[in-house]
């Protein structure tokens, strides 16, 4: 395919995010500083070894202490040179750090031995993710079981998939293609089986493999079916606050004021909290009141619930559905 | 006449010749009998886990999972890992040379509490017997670092067995720490003030505060695994409202210092080496000195860059991050110190300063690609690949095995009073330098090509890297298996070493080898500081030139 390299010896993966470039230049500066400092040792090393090798047999050396101003120099080069690789450390890692607010999101849930992944509009995957090239993707993600870790060698990032709560990675792919997925997390038994495919395709493909695949509901379809039938949410959690329970519209992304003081942003950690540990967090004004669904809801379940609050987000929309 | 008088010499009492009996072995008090005990405890230890290693190679040696079952590699990856952490790299410089050396060094009869020295002896032989005897049972498959919640909750291994073993052990650390620090205190000879002190003893002390202060956070934290697995009490399983992450945090705050557990000794040792093959003071021995224990202090504080992508947030990854940096430069000054003890010396090549100018070259590659793994951005690519796992075998392998091989050979005639053959210790020297770089440098690539760590299968493209990674293990294995053949060669057949075979000033070369049992015929009185060979300081150097000139 278009991916593996011909190379004998392959000394660099293929570089297909946009921040990839980033680490690869890092990668070269601090081979440089290596070289450098490598170079003056090992050089000298062998320089003094040489010309100072022993002429005659317990000859003693020459009676040297030290010296102040080069043990200056060398703690403060080395110190100097070294806040620089933190800083450019600290730059590449800020410009992964904060996914962007317009990126499309896909749902990942580690298992022993599996990735599985789930589309905005549906399409579920494992061990295989189609995404559109030159588009921003965040990855929102947790495990069902142990820690499991999602590394793609070409977009130089992965991130954690930690149980019970949800961690997030994103990238932008810059070049369609096929590339590794790995998981780097050792997890057990077939930890080194839990591999698979990333498919960096043109939007046009991806609209394609979209439409090959159609599912028959998108998580936020799923969500309803649950709060509105299966769970009971909606007797509690009504269109307005009349219920027992807040009204859950236009919640995402809000100010919450809890009952112990604190203000919490709504992400979707905090849903996934709400839902999982009601008697953690009380909103205030409210009674704590709400069971909690833990175990009877899986990871799946609960992206379609979240994803189903989440698209509440806009009230005159969810009420005209 | 001088055959008389060498006849005299071997019959001399030394610590060996006091008693020939099993008891006198098992019941002693003497620091350095204990040191040897160690020293093949030890010995079999670091055989075990290079078996488990040879089996790491041999899977890897094809893509396809392919020579043992994926459970059993696991298991083999982390036998290798536990064998070689707890129980060789953390005891093997400070019990087996630091056990010997440092009374005599400071001019002391023995450690300050002699019958807990052996009782960590005994500690160290019960932890080991029951983290072998849980591997033969079936062994545990959760990696040296027993993440949660798979150690806790999903592993159907032999878990809490090896953790207890492991927890038992640590009380061998700290005993021996505690002892270390007491007999430097309070038992130095008169006239060996701190500054006075050998390198290696100021190495020594560093490592000692390390293993008393994070010791006993690894303990419990092995501990807390046990008691979520049997009780689950909900620390770590976040199923039962515990914290997987948590886990981490207490495992690595220990686990991090644990590596200058591991490498500050063998730091002290190559500062003996360095200056003694210099035959000249050391270069900065306050800056020496002083980054012992700035290594030892800031080690406490970078745990978390093993973390970057576990979810911890960004203000604390900047400061691990920035500590992480500032922990290097003490490492730096070591060796731009030790490079400049060569200026103007006059240097020497036997076998143990082989070894002390490979360590720098490998401790350096080891040093600097730390700073690839501690800036963050490039941590995220190269975390829980085989870069990180290459980055710490240049330290504790490259680092502290070459440190401890050094000081070894550099002690071995003071030990048993024999000569090894020079020849072979070259050999040796140079298998294990090219051997160990054939081994570990390909993996550097590998780790930036992505190739995950605790694989068993990995994709074909990475075949020849991991080929050549195979093949420098063979060759670092026959250099590790040499000195074993020709040091015990040498305890039968070797030449009888004098006491100060290479004209030392140290006070361990002052008395006879092997010494006696109260190590000095009486207290030495120390009128000159460390590595001075600019007068000889009450030696004999006459003497002991005619001496060695018998040899
Ligand atoms: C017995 C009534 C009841 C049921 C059933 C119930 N809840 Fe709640 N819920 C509450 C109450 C009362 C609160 C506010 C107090 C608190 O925070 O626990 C709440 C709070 C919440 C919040 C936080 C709201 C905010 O404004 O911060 C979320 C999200 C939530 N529930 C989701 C759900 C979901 C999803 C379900 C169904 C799986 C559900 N609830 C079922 C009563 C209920
Ligand atoms: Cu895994
Ligand atoms: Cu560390």
């Amino acid at each position: 395919m278009i991916q593996q390299s011909n190379n004998w010896v392959p000394l660099f993966p293929e570089k297909a995010s946009s921040f990839a470039w980033q680490v690869d230049a890092l990668y070269f500066y601090l081979i440089a500083i290596s070289a450098f400092f490598t170079v003056i040792v090992v050089a000298a090393i062998f320089y003094f070894a040489i010309k100072y090798r022993e002429k005659e047999k317990f000859q003693n050396g020459a009676e040297i202490h030290g010296s102040l101003l080069l043990e200056t120099t060398w703690t403060a080069i080395p110190f100097l040179l070294s806040m620089t690789i933190f800083l450019g450390g600290a730059i590449v890692y800020y410009n992964q750090y904060r996914p962007p607010k317009d990126a499309m999101e896909i749902y990942v849930v580690g298992k022993q031995w599996m990735w599985k992944f789930q589309h905005p509009t549906g399409q579920r995957e494992i061990n295989e993710l189609h995404v559109p090239v030159n588009r921003r993707i965040k990855l929102i993600m947790t495990s069902e079981d142990v820690i499991h870790d999602l590394y793609v060698p070409a977009f130089r990032t992965k991130a954690d998939a930690v149980p019970g709560r949800y961690t997030t990675l994103w990238f932008e792919a810059t070049k369609p293609g096929k590339y590794h997925l790995y998981c780097a997390e050792y997890c057990g038994l077939n930890h080194s089986g839990m591999i698979g495919w990333v498919y960096v395709m043109e939007q046009k493909d991806y609209e394609n493999w979209l439409a090959g695949n159609v599912s028959s509901q998108t998580p936020a379809q799923a969500g309803r079916e649950l709060f509105e039938a299966k769970l009971g949410c909606a007797s509690c959690h009504q269109q307005t606050d009349q219920g027992r329970g807040p009204k859950l519209a236009g919640l995402f992304g809000k100010q919450v004021k809890l009952t112990n003081g604190q203000t919490v942003v709504a992400d979707e950690e905090y849903i996934r909290n709400s839902i999982l540990n009601p008697q953690g967090q009380i909103v205030e004004g409210y009674q704590p009141i709400m069971p909690t669904f833990k175990g009877q809801v899986t990871e799946e379940q609960l992206v379609a619930l979240v994803e189903y609050i989440k698209s509440l987000g806009n009230e005159t929309a969810s009420m005209s559905k | 006449m001088e055959k008389v008088e060498v006849r005299a010499e071997q019959t001399k009492p030394n610590y060996l010749n006091n008693g020939y009996s099993v008891w006198s072995w098992l019941f002693t008090k003497d620091h350095k009998r204990i040191a040897i005990m160690y020293l093949i405890s030890i010995s079999v230890i670091f055989l075990i886990g290079g078996i488990y290693a040879a089996g790491i190679r041999l899977e890897l040696l094809t893509p396809q999972s392919d020579l043992f079952e994926t459970g059993t590699y696991n298991k083999v990856f982390t036998h290798h890992g536990i064998i070689m952490v707890f129980l060789f790299l953390i005891p093997a410089i400070p019990a087996v040379l630091g056990n010997f050396l440092i009374p005599i060094m400071i001019g002391a009869r023995d450690l300050a509490f002699p019958r807990i020295n052996l009782l960590s002896l005994y500690i160290y032989w019960l932890g080991s017997a029951i983290i072998l005897w849980a591997l033969l049972q079936g062994g545990v498959d959760t990696g040296w670092t027993f993440y949660t919640p798979y150690s806790t909750t999903f592993s159907n291994t032999y878990v809490v067995a090896t953790g207890l073993g492991i927890f038992i052990n640590g009380f061998s650390s700290i005993l021996t720490g505690l002892n270390f620090i007491v007999t430097i205190h309070t038992m130095r000879a008169p006239g060996m003030t701190w500054f006075r002190l050998p390198l290696f003893v100021w190495a020594h002390y560093a490592t000692s505060l390390v293993m008393i202060l994070g010791t006993p956070v690894v303990a419990i934290t092995i501990l807390l695994v046990a008691l979520e697995r049997i009780a689950r009490i909900g620390i770590f399983d976040p199923t039962i409202g515990g914290d997987p992450i948590l886990f981490q945090h207490l495992f690595w705050f220990y686990s991090h210092p644990a590596v200058y557990i591991m490498i500050l000794p063998s730091m002290g040792v190559i500062s003996e080496l360095i200056s003694n093959f210099s035959r000249k003071r050391i270069f900065g021995y306050e800056f020496i000195a002083f980054s012992s224990i700035a290594i030892a202090v800031f080690g406490f504080l970078v745990w978390g860059h093993h973390m970057f992508v576990s979810g911890q947030s960004i203000y604390a990854g900047l400061v691990f991050s920035i500590l992480t940096m500032i922990v290097a430069v003490p490492s730096a000054i070591k060796v731009f110190n030790w490079t400049a003890t060569l200026y103007k010396g006059q240097v020497s090549y036997d076998t143990p300063m082989l070894y002390a100018l490979g360590f720098i070259g490998l401790f350096l590659i080891g040093g600097l690609t730390g700073l690839f793994l501690g800036a963050m951005g490039m941590n995220v690519h190269l975390t829980d690949t085989y870069f990180v796992v290459a980055h710490f075998h240049y330290v504790m392998v490259g680092g502290t095995v070459l440190g401890y091989l050094g000081g070894l050979h550099y002690w071995w005639p003071k030990m048993t009073g024999k000569l090894y053959s020079e020849f072979w210790g070259k050999i040796s020297a140079m298998l294990v330098f090219i051997g160990f770089n054939l081994t570990f440098f390909p993996q550097f690539i590998l780790g930036y090509m992505g190739m995950p760590r605790r694989y068993a299968a990995y994709p074909p493209e990475l075949q020849v890297l991991n080929i050549f990674s195979t093949a420098g293990a063979s060759v670092l294995g026959v250099g590790l298996l040499l000195p074993v053949i020709y040091l015990v060669h040498s305890l039968v057949w070797g030449k009888k070493a004098p006491d100060n075979p290479w004209l030392l000033p140290g006070l361990e070369w002052r008395t006879s080898s092997p010494p006696p049992t109260e190590n000095f015929e009486q207290t030495p009185v120390v009128t000159w500081e460390a590595y001075d060979f600019s007068d000889e300081n009450g030696l004999d150097v006459e003497k002991v030139k005619k001496e060695l000139a018998t040899v």
